[in-house]
């Protein structure tokens, strides 16, 4: 008699057992799978690698003019030149942060918050800017224009 | 004099005067410390290049009128003096070719020049603003006329209410342009091309800049804002009020730091001074307050929840440097409004806008992705517990002998 | 079914015989039988490094212009990668303390007595390449904190005469920090320090398998003279399950870690940007970098700094070659050893929360 009354006692211990240990390893374990299967795979957002962005397409830019950008964070301008050349700098001026543009007439950069000029490479000419622009990088690939920051000397 | 016979630059170092100058009480004293700071001196000039007499001789001798010894020189003779060698281009390009000579033809058109030339002998000359005997050029920090120094040079006289009593013009300029977001600009931050006296009113050529041609002044930094206001309403009916344009809401000299509060119709505004309820510009002025007031809070909204992603340890910091794309669009609307079109405000306000609620999207996404963490954070620590508790369990089993 | 499986390996590697030394394992029962389980954690925590590390290894880039965007990338666009991040950057620090913790566990228990003398230099040397991790990988983000603290830190070495710079070159790959450091501390990071641990791991290992687990002298001379009171458990089930908890119970703080503090990016790394006030290294580097900023500059006609960089190194090589120095007889040195063992590890603690509060 007690020795039934014991061993069901014991069966229900051991299922319980099994249930916790069993039950237990099987979620956590699917708990460490889960995420590292997600993590194998490479998320579509193609990473150019850091410091290159698609700036334009060819085309987009009509010789004479200079389009705003995203680089980073940051805004960049993008200028096609009477003569062909593309330029590429930083976007804001260093007076006080406004976003420059470029002005074909004057074929030069200009910020309209305080009348700053900068030349086609960057460098402040009149106005009160005290530092130039900062360059980029300008290969063409194909018909995209990349643009990227100077490479570390 | 010198200028006359075209004295060749080459310096007469001999300059006996300051043996006994230097040794001299005021305010007969100029010390050869005090001279050799001097830009004169330096280029080799002496006394005698101004006072006259003979440098060389080192006693009275040299200040006899035969040695064209000419004394202290009247108030009234030195713009003369000064200009006699200062306008003659000639002369200066020996020097400095690259050095202005209109200085005495531009003075004689200046309110100083006017009024000294009818005999008030009050009125500023060379040597009030350039000081005398330690002339410093005036990129020399130390200079009267240094860009940071000049405000504070030309105070001397313009704020001291006894010595201005007479002339029919306040004395609280330079008090005001204390308080100024000029002078907090080139003073404060050290930025040498942000506006001081003479920036406006002209050094040489010292006068006020009329009523109507006030924005012109001021439209030689502020582009934008000039070009939108002349394209506007106000600049009619300005013209026709006699009011001096930029003056009328944003003062000459008391140029303080412009706030959303100064447009509107709310008791700081300036557009109530003229408008009233029910007209058009009062219309104008409630609706361009709130687009600037509805991104401006809206900006404040999505940084708070960025921060609140941050704090809780979500990567935000992009989203977080997009922002300044819509406080860009801000200042660029605080801008627009010069044209007194809440139309074309709306072209930066949506802009901005459009950046900022992507940015409020960015921070909502980041919190529910941290609460999803903790979610699957709590459900795999369960999971952990488990196990944690099943070993014990099993343990217990197989040492109490009940498995093998 | 598990039968089966073990069947089929025994049938083709002689699995019984090999695992027979497993099974006969045993470990010592007494009051503080708990600080066994140091060793196997920090085991786990560094094959959770492996794992992890080889997962970042996927999506990281090691050059200047890329490192930070890739774990950017990791920690904002990979789903998960700022789980197994985290996860790789506390686990190195929980790593390291409880490595620091097993050591110490194992000198207070005088663990190091003959004939474990080689496991406790192997251990030692353990801890120097487990720093070493902590110091390459540090740098590996390229984050302005990294950048400066690798400044700083790869300037100590360079003061020790004669050969302090050309170790200082060695470890920069250059004159200055630039990227070239960075692409040979990801090869020291993911490749030497690696190779070497491994096989250093296993000879410690192997010596802890062959010599069995060592019993503190007081409960050795009590078991000797009442044997009936020597306990012990069998390494497998038993102990092994044991560890298995400790090892899962890890698990869940470096998720918990990982979910409610997951590690921070910082700025990218400018070289012509001023050194930001404060740089200070990671806090196992801590203790000894105060002492450093502490000694007067000169001391007598020596450097400072040099002085203190030699003390330091005598004591790390006094500290490893305990074994060969400490006599036997407790009773001589017993006390003195411990008193000297507190104020090691009162002089640590001290000086890392120092070192965290000052300046």
């Amino acid at each position: 008699m007690d020795n039934v009354a014991v061993s069901t006692a014991g069966t229900t211990r051991r299922r319980l057992v099994e249930l916790f240990l069993g039950g237990g390893l099987l979620a956590s374990v699917a708990s460490f799978v889960y995420p590292l299967l997600q993590y194998l795979v490479p998320p579509r957002v193609a990473d150019l690698g850091g410091g290159e962005v698609i700036a334009a397409k060819v085309g987009d830019l009509k010789p004479n003019s200079g389009i705003i950008f995203r680089f980073g964070s940051r805004p960049g301008l993008l200028i096609l030149t009477g003569d062909g050349q593309y330029h590429a700098l930083s976007a804001t001026c260093t007076h006080l942060g406004c976003t420059v543009q470029y002005r074909g007439d004057l074929r030069e950069i200009w910020c309209a918050c305080h009348n700053g000029t900068y030349d086609l490479n960057g460098r402040n000419i009149s106005g009160p800017p005290p530092r130039p622009l900062q360059l980029y990088q300008v290969h063409v690939r194909g018909d995209q224009i990349f643009v990227s920051r100077n490479q570390e000397s | 004099m010198l200028g006359a016979t075209g004295l060749a630059w080459a310096a007469q170092t001999e300059n006996t005067c300051l043996d006994c100058h230097s040794a001299l009480d005021p305010p007969f004293q100029v010390t050869a410390e005090k001279f050799a700071e001097d830009i004169h001196s330096q280029k080799g000039l002496t006394c005698a290049s101004c006072h006259g007499g003979d440098p060389t001789k080192p006693d009275e001798s040299a200040m006899t009128k035969a040695a064209g010894f000419r004394g202290k020189i009247d108030r009234k003779d030195v713009p003369g003096l000064c200009g006699h060698c200062h306008s003659d281009a000639a002369y200066i390009r020996q020097y400095d070719p690259s050095l202005r000579t209109d200085q005495y033809s531009q003075y004689v058109t200046s309110l100083h020049g006017k009024l000294r030339a009818k005999g008030d002998d009050k009125v500023a000359v060379c040597t009030d603003c350039h000081s005398v005997h330690d002339i410093r050029a005036p990129n020399d920090p130390r200079s009267t006329v240094y860009p940071l120094n000049i405000a504070q040079t030309c105070a001397r006289c313009h704020a001291d209410t006894a010595y201005m009593k007479g002339y029919a013009i306040p004395t609280d300029q330079f008090a005001s342009y204390s308080t100024s977001v000029h002078h907090d600009a080139l003073v404060v931050r050290g930025d040498l091309s942000a506006p001081t006296c003479t920036t406006c009113h002209g050094d040489h050529g010292a006068a006020p800049p009329g009523v109507s041609t006030v924005q012109n002044v001021c439209s030689t930094c502020h582009v934008f804002q000039a070009q939108l206001f002349a394209a506007s309403p106000h600049k009619a009916a300005f013209e026709a009020a006699s009011f001096p344009g930029c003056v009328t809401c944003h003062s000459n000299h008391r140029i303080v730091h412009a706030t959303d509060a100064m447009l509107g119709t709310g008791p700081q505004s300036a557009c109530v001074t003229c408008h009233t309820q029910g007209d058009d510009g009062y219309k104008a002025a409630d609706r361009m307050h709130a687009q600037l007031q509805n991104l401006d809070a809206t900006i404040v909204r999505s940084n708070k929840i960025l921060e609140k992603a941050r704090d809780a340890g979500m990567e935000v910091s992009e989203a977080l440097s997009e922002q300044d794309e819509a406080r860009d669009s801000l200042t660029k609307a605080r801008v627009t409004i010069h044209s007194l079109n809440p139309a074309q405000v709306d072209e930066d306000i949506s802009a901005g806008l459009n950046v900022t609620e992507k940015a409020h999207a960015a921070g909502v996404a980041a919190l529910a992705e941290r609460d999803y963490r903790r979610k699957g954070l709590g459900l795999s620590l369960i999971a952990i517990l488990a196990v944690v508790i099943g070993l014990r369990l099993y343990l217990r089993e197989i040492e109490s002998g009940r498995r093998p | 079914m598990w039968a089966k499986i073990l069947n089929w390996l025994d049938e083709r590697f002689d699995w019984a015989d090999l695992t027979a030394p497993l099974r006969k394992k045993t470990v010592p029962i007494h009051d503080r039988s708990y600080w066994y389980f140091l060793g196997g954690i920090t085991l786990f925590l560094f094959g959770l490094q492996i794992c992890t590390g080889i997962l970042l290894l996927l999506y990281y880039r090691p050059s200047a212009n890329e490192a930070f965007e890739s774990v950017q990338y990791i920690m904002t666009r990979v789903k998960f990668g700022w789980l197994i991040r985290s996860i790789h950057s506390w686990g190195a620090n929980l790593m390291i303390f409880t490595a620091l913790c097993h050591m110490f566990s194992v000198f207070f228990l005088r663990s190091y007595r003959k004939p474990r003398e080689l496991t406790w230099v192997s251990g030692i040397l353990l801890l120097f390449l487990a720093m070493g991790f902590g110091f390459s990988g540090y740098l590996l983000p390229w984050n302005t904190l990294a950048f400066f603290a690798t400044k700083v830190g790869t300037d100590i070495p360079a003061q020790i005469p004669l050969i302090g710079r050309p170790i200082m070159i060695f470890l920069r790959g250059g004159e200055d920090v630039t990227g070239a450091t960075l692409t040979r501390f990801f090869g020291f990071h993911v490749a030497l320090l690696p190779g070497i641990t491994t096989l250093l791991v296993l000879v410690h290992l192997l010596l802890v398998q062959r010599q069995g687990i060592s019993v503190p002298p007081a409960v050795e001379e009590d078991w000797k003279e009442h044997p009936a009171r020597a306990r012990e458990m069998p390494f497998f089930p038993n102990f092994m399950l044991r560890e298995l908890m400790a090892w899962y119970i890890a698990l869940g703080v470096l998720g918990a870690l990982a979910a409610l503090s997951p590690w921070g990016l910082g700025t990218k790394a400018d070289a012509f940007a001023p050194a930001p006030a404060g740089i200070k290294p990671e806090w196992y580097f801590l203790f000894m970098f105060q002492t450093l900023k502490l000694i007067p500059a000169k001391i007598g006609f020596l450097d400072g700094e040099t002085v203190g960089i030699a003390a330091f190194g005598l004591a790390g090589l006094i500290w490893m070659l305990l074994p060969f120095w400490v006599r036997a007889d407790k009773r001589r040195t017993g006390s003195w050893i411990l008193g000297a063992g507190v104020f090691v590890v009162a002089y640590m603690a001290s000086m890392t929360v120092y070192g965290y509060l000052a300046k």
